[in-house]
This record gives structure tokens, C-alpha cells and sequence, in this order.
């Protein structure tokens, strides 16, 4: 727990090259919302996801981040309905068309290729259940294995997100503390050993050193098991400790991605400059900070051109005219910094001190 | 007197109010509970107190406690030196007026079926203070320009469901503010608002602290809105009820010295990357939170310190002691050896007074 090593960085900016694991096109939902009118809440999205990778989407409240997971593994409310191009493709090379599953097809990619740990669901369990039941109804519900082998793999993975077996597969939920409920979330969502793991804000509601304690099961986990990992979260730090490549999403769209440490050192686009202008380093002096006027729009109502313009000091006419593209900016060969605005080149981050810490008091 | 009256330079001031072995006891099904355990703190006039610590430490009900709104069950509140439960009637009605309670939740705290006039003016016409609907409203449109609610004639005839978080959270401050407080406890108020709205809200409550002089209770787990909002105040960190440490803002986070603040502050996450890959981190014992009803023996702290010892923690309940100037910890093993690490890793030391 002393040292956090992050052995995947090394494949962190693959410069798009090689496979992606999950490659997502013109990806939108929409939310029917009463007679007859619906909201878009995820607006076309283009991604990739290549092996390994830890992929945070980050954004602020109702930008549309749980919608895009849940409709990326299909498990949007009825109200909801998913269209683009989602393709997963398996390590024997074959292809699966994401949004066309349906049935026992569905079931096996959901746990197999790709599982959800889903925002607030360590307050969800099934009261009456011990975890040992749910360990073996997951595991029942998609493959053949024996009660044994259940009890063998589910131990593994316990022990892994550092719980005791013995412990926690005869306790009920509320018997165990919120970080240890979310870590057996983590471990059952691992027991069909999927490709990808998608986390709705892992760590929200818990306590600091809870916090700390699902981080560091995260790396771990992800470095002996090398799935690859979508991680949604309003939090830019988590993004910043744990995320080989970071997404910004604004309004339903991805408005700037690139490698962790470009988003975060070189912010191109200005909604990610505020978000980052708005969060002050914990250790350290106290950095000159900024927020963004006014709040994010409403998606029945989105202003014309780029959705950030009304809240944006670098706005001009052109601004409320064209919805800028996703489009790739080259710092350096190699990089995958993209970004959607047309003052991109304006956009610099420069902190300055507000005061040092020996001023003070 | 009041706070703006004050130089700067005055380096004794009275306190606005002090919390002198304040201790607060439920009887629960598990057995009576410390929620607040003999803790002593003070404001002055115009300065920021920042009250930090995980959930169920305390925090919620030290400041309910100050606000007056539930007595101690030991221990003493005195506002502008006087215990407030000794007040008459006429004068515990006046020190409430002085001290103003803002909730968290700016949804819940504001009444959905009044509009932002209504619930602003409500306040001042059941104290007295105005005499007209017109002279009502004057003040009102005074009181939402002060929290930048502007133009405020737009907001007067709304409701809080036709307002964001942020614009509800400064209602809530402005209607806080129509009684001329002395003393704002705000109650985690911004946790709930997002990043980019955050800090918008709490530069407008640092400039009410600076124009109108009004001391902050400022209470959240959320270390860096405390150093945000009291990097020139002063900050005390809960945990199970007792405070553990006490000192300025800075010195808290950038030289803690209690095995328990500086279990926090490594644990955080930073906005960037190198630095959050590179910070130092140490082993709790265990992850586990004693449960209030069963707190360990000495510190409560130690099942979970990395450094714990045998015989010294589990012992005698450690006091706050004072470290190095201004800067004071509970903690037997600081208080003996001082503190590890001082002059490592550029977080310099305090030079001794
Ligand atoms: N079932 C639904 N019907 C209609 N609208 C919905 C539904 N679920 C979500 N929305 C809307 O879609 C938008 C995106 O919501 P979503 O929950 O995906 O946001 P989020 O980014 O996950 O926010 P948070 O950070 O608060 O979890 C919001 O405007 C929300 O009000
Ligand atoms: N009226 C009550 N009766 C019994 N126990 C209570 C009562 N109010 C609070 N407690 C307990 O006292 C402890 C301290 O609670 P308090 O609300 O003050 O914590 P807090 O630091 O404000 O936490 P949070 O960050 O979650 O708001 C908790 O264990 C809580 O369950
Ligand atoms: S008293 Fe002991 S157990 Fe408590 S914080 Fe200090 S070293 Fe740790
Ligand atoms: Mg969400
Ligand atoms: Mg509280």
C-alpha cells in the first residue's frame, strides 16, 4: 500500500494504434420523457477503448455519464434507447455488434466481456442474501461451474480486493462497512473474468481513507488481472491517479481526451481548464482558482453552436454558430489529444500561486 | 461592538464564541454515545473556524451545539463571553438572530412552496425589522445582490425548483444573512454543488467574511474546500467525536503532525497525475472504524495508527497538547517525540515562538 505502481502506463497513449478492444461510433441515447417528447442525453460519441487501458470519463452532474454506461452494456430503463455503433472485439478475433445483441447473447457479453459496478450500488445488495449467495447466483446464472469452483474463485477474488473469505461470504451486506461492500462489488463483478469493467463513481460517498482503500484495490487488481477499465466519476483527481487517458464530457458529448497527463498539464479545451482551475491540490500552496460562470444547460433547451459557449470566456460570434468536431490536435508525433473547440490554440493552463503557505495566518 | 470596529492589528480579541468542554451524549440502542467528546474551540470576530473530519465525527453535532440549537450535555457555549443557556429569553432570541445555521442541502432547506421574496422577507417581518411590503422587498433585492444573485428583481418571484443548486445554496445564504449575523455555521454548504459552481459560491462567502466581517463555522469533510475557504483561518480535525488536531489552515495540511491528519491528507487523490503517483502513503493497521459505542481504550485512533505503541496509545485518552506554536495534537507518541519527518520533503517547519 506504500507505493501505487502503475505498470499500465506503459501502454497509457497507444496513439490510436493496434485493435481497440471496444470501439464506439456516433454513440446516442435518448430518453423518452412523456407525450411524445424525448432528451438526448448522450449526443454522439466516438471512442476507443484498446487493452488494458483505464479510461476515466469524468464531467460534472447530469452530463450524461451514467446514461453512456449503462448504454454501452444495454442496460438502460425502458424509457431508454441506444443507437450508433458499439463493437467489442473478443480476443479470438471475432467481432460482436454490441447494439444488435439480444438474449442469451446479451447475457454472456454482460459479466463475460464487459461487467458494471454500478453508481450507488453497495446500497443495493439483496438484504436477505449472504454474499456467499450472491457470489454463487452470479456465477450460476452464466456458467457450469461447481459449487466448488465457485466457492475457489470466489475466494481468489476476496482475497485480492484484500478481504477475508471466511469473513465476508457468511455476512450479510449490512454486516459489512460501505468500502467493503464496494470491494465485493469489485470482486463479484470479476468473477466471469470480463475484458472490460466499467465503474460508476467507484469511491462517491465514501469516506477518505475508505477511499483510499478502493483505489489501491483498483490498481492491484487491474495490474494482475489487465482488463481494461472505464471509470466515471466527477472527481478529476481519482481520474488523475488512476486513468491512463481521461474523457471530458459536456452536455452528452466528449468534448476533449487525450493521455492523463496532457489533460491535466495541457487542457485544451476550456471547459476541462475550468474544471481543473476549480480543484485545488491538497499538499502544497494555494494555487489561484477559478470558477466557470454560470451552469451547465438543459438538455431540452441546449444553446446553438458549441453547448459551452454561454459559460465560456474565450467565446466569440463563431462560437454560437458552429458545433465544433471532435478533431485531433498534435502537441507531439504519437500523442491522442483531441478536442472540440475552435479556440483549442488559446487554451493554456498557467497556475499561478495565490498565496504561499508561509504568508499565511 | 461590532466585528469591522476591530483593527486588524488587535492580537487580543474577544472571541465570539467559545466551546469550552463541550461534550454531547445520546442514549442509543447500542448504549450511550460520545458524539462529541469534551471539545474545546473558539471563533473570533470576522475569522474563519474550519471543522473537518469523516462522517459520524462529530461535526454536525458540535455545530448544532454552537448554533444553540441543542444544549450540551456537559460543557460550555458562550457567545460574546456569556454562556448562552444562561440567557433570558429576550437575549437567547437576539444571540440566535446573531448566529445563523446554513444547511447542507440547499434542496431541503429552502420551503418549495414560498417564493425567493417570500422566504427572504419572512424573517425580517417576524422580527420586526421592517415596517413595509416596499421596505421588505428593498432589503431583499440588497440581500441577493450582496450573495450575486443579480439582476435580483429576476429572482424574487421565483420558486427554489425554478433555481440550480448553486443559485438555491445562495438564497439559503442570503436569507442567513437578513438578520445581520455575527456568526455563519455553514454546514458543509458547498458539498453538494458541482466543481465548477463551487467555488464561485465560496469567494461569495469569503468576501462576506471580509466586507461585512462575519466569523465562519465552515464544516466539511472535504479537505481542499477547507483550504480554499479557510487557508487564513484556522482549522480543527474531528475524529470519533474529539478534536485530534488544531492549528492554522496551512500548517494542518501542509506540516500535519497527528498520525491521523496525516493518514488523511496522504490518502487524498490530487488533480495531478505525477503528484498523486508520487505521494507518500503509510499502512493503517486496520480499515475498520470503532463504532462510537464501543470506542477503543487511550486514543480511539490507535487500532489503525501506524504508530502505535503498545502500552502508550491503548492507555490514557491523550490531550491536546500544543507541537510547535499554534499548532497542537492529541497524540502521545507527537507529544513525546515530536514530530517525524519535519524539515523532509520541503513542508518546513514553523520557526519556534
Ligand atoms: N430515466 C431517465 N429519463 C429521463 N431523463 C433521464 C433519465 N435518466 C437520466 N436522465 C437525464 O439524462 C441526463 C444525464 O443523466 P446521467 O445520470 O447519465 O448523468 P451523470 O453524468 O451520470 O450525472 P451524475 O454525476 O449526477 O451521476 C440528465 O439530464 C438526466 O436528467
Ligand atoms: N440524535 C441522535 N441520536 C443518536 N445518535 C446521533 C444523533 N445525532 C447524531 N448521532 C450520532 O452521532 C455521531 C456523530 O454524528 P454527526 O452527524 O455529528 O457527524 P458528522 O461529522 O456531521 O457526519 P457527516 O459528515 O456524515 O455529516 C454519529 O455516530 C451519529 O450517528
Ligand atoms: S496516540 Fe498513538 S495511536 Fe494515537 S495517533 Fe498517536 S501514535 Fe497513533
Ligand atoms: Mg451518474
Ligand atoms: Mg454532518
Amino acid at each position: 500500500m506504500v507505493t501505487t505502481s502503475t505498470s499500465a502506463s506503459g501502454r497509457a497513449v497507444r496513439g490510436g494504434q493496434g485493435k481497440p478492444l471496444l470501439s464506439i461510433r456516433d454513440f446516442k441515447v435518448e430518453y423518452r420523457t412523456g407525450s411524445g417528447t424525448t432528451v438526448q442525453a448522450v449526443r454522439g460519441v466516438d471512442l476507443d477503448l484498446f487493452p488494458g487501458e483505464s479510461l476515466a470519463l469524468v464531467g460534472e452532474s447530469g452530463c450524461g455519464k451514467t446514461t453512456f454506461g449503462l448504454g454501452l452494456l444495454r442496460l438502460l430503463p425502458r424509457l431508454g434507447h441506444a443507437s450508433g455503433q458499439v463493437t467489442f472485439n473478443r480476443g479470438d478475433g471475432t467481432e460482436i455488434d454490441v447494439l444488435g445483441l439480444d438474449g442469451r447473447d446479451l447475457r454472456s457479453f454482460r459479466w463475460r466481456d464487459a461487467a458494471m459496478v454500478f453508481q450507488g450500488a453497495m446500497n443495493a445488495f439483496n438484504p436477505v442474501l449472504k454474499i456467499r449467495a450472491h457470489m454463487h447466483d452470479t456465477m450460476r446464472a452464466h456458467t457450469k461451474a461447481s459449487k466448488q469452483e465457485i466457492e475457489d474463485r470466489a475466494g481468489e477474488l476476496l482475497r485480492l480486493v484484500r478481504l477475508e473469505p471466511s469473513r465476508v461470504m457468511d455476512s450479510y451486506p449490512h454486516e459489512l462497512s460501505g468500502g467493503m461492500r464496494q470491494r465485493v462489488l469489485i470482486a463479484m463483478s470479476l468473477l466471469l473474468e470480463p475484458e472490460v469493467l466499467i465503474l460508476d463513481e467507484p469511491t462517491t460517498a465514501l469516506d477518505i481513507l475508505t477511499q483510499r482503500s478502493v483505489v489501491d484495490v483498483l490498481h492491484e487488481v487491474r495490474e494482475r488481472l489487465g482488463f481494461s477499465m472505464i471509470f466515471i466519476s466527477h472527481d478529476l483527481s481519482l481520474a488523475a491517479e488512476l486513468a491512463d487517458r481521461v474523457a471530458t464530457m459536456y452536455a452528452g458529448r466528449i468534448i476533449e481526451t487525450g493521455g492523463v497527463r496532457d489533460m491535466f498539464y495541457k487542457p485544451r479545451h476550456p471547459y476541462t481548464l475550468g474544471l481543473i482551475k476549480a480543484v485545488p491540490p491538497i499538499v502544497g500552496d494555494l494555487p489561484d482558482m477559478e470558477s466557470i460562470p454560470g451552469g451547465p444547460p438543459s438538455l431540452a433547451s441546449l444553446p446553438p453552436g458549441c453547448t459551452f459557449n454561454p459559460r465560456c470566456k474565450y467565446a466569440t460570434e463563431e462560437c454560437k454558430e458552429i458545433d465544433p468536431p471532435l478533431i485531433p490536435i498534435t502537441d507531439e508525433p504519437g500523442d491522442y489529444h483531441e478536442v472540440a473547440c475552435i479556440h483549442s490554440k488559446d487554451v493554456h493552463l498557467d497556475r499561478r500561486v495565490q498565496d504561499e503557505m508561509g504568508t499565511a495566518s | 461592538m461590532s466585528a469591522q470596529e476591530l483593527s486588524p492589528q488587535d492580537t487580543v480579541r474577544t472571541p465570539l464564541m467559545t466551546l469550552d468542554g463541550v461534550s454531547q451524549v445520546f442514549s442509543t440502542k447500542a448504549g450511550p454515545i460520545r458524539a462529541v467528546d469534551n471539545i474545546d474551540l473558539s471563533i473570533n470576530p470576522g475569522e474563519v473556524l474550519c471543522l473537518v473530519g469523516e462522517s459520524g465525527s462529530g461535526k454536525t453535532t458540535a455545530a448544532r451545539m454552537a448554533a444553540g440549537l441543542a444544549r450540551p450535555t456537559s460543557g460550555q457555549v458562550a457567545f460574546d463571553g456569556t454562556d448562552i443557556w444562561s440567557l433570558k429569553r429576550n437575549d437567547f432570541t437576539a444571540f440566535r438572530r446573531s448566529v445563523q445555521y446554513v444547511h447542507q442541502d440547499p434542496y431541503a432547506s429552502l420551503n418549495p412552496t414560498r417564493t425567493i421574496l417570500q422566504t427572504i422577507t419572512a424573517p425580517l417581518f417576524k422580527h420586526g425589522l421592517v415596517k413595509s411590503k416596499k421596505a421588505a422587498a428593498e432589503r431583499a433585492v440588497e440581500l441577493l445582490t450582496k450573495v450575486d444573485l443579480t439582476p435580483a428583481e429576476n429572482y424574487l418571484s421565483k420558486y427554489p425548483h425554478q433555481l440550480s443548486g448553486g443559485q438555491r445554496q445562495r438564497v439559503a445564504v442570503a436569507r442567513a444573512l437578513t438578520l445581520d449575523p455575527k456568526l455563519i455555521i455553514a454546514d458543509e454548504s458547498t458539498s453538494m454543488l458541482d466543481v465548477s459552481i463551487r467555488i464561485s459560491v465560496l469567494a461569495m462567502l469569503g468576501r462576506l467574511r471580509d466586507d461585512l466581517g462575519v466569523g465562519f463555522l465552515f464544516i466539511t469533510h472535504d479537505l481542499a474546500i477547507a483550504k480554499y475557504f479557510g487557508w487564513r483561518g484556522k482549522t480543527a480535525v474531528m475524529y470519533l467525536g474529539r478534536i485530534v488536531e488544531f492549528g492554522p489552515t496551512p500548517k494542518i495540511i501542509n506540516a500535519p503532525t497527528h498520525p491521523y491528519t496525516r493518514a488523511l491528507i496522504d490518502a487524498i487523490p490530487e488533480p495531478d497525475p505525477d503528484l498523486t503517483k508520487t505521494k507518500g502513503r503509510e499502512s493503517l493497521r486496520s480499515l475498520e472504524i470503532p463504532s462510537l459505542a464501543h470506542l477503543p481504550s487511550g486514543c480511539s485512533f490507535h487500532p489503525r495508527c501506524p504508530q502505535f505503541e503498545d502500552g502508550l496509545c491503548d492507555g490514557a485518552i491523550p490531550e491536546l497538547v500544543t507541537i510547535r506554536s499554534g499548532q497542537s495534537a492529541a497524540c502521545h507518541v507527537v507529544a513525546r517525540d515530536g514530530v517525524p519527518g519535519v524539515g523532509d520533503g520541503g513542508r518546513p517547519d514553523e520557526p519556534g515562538a
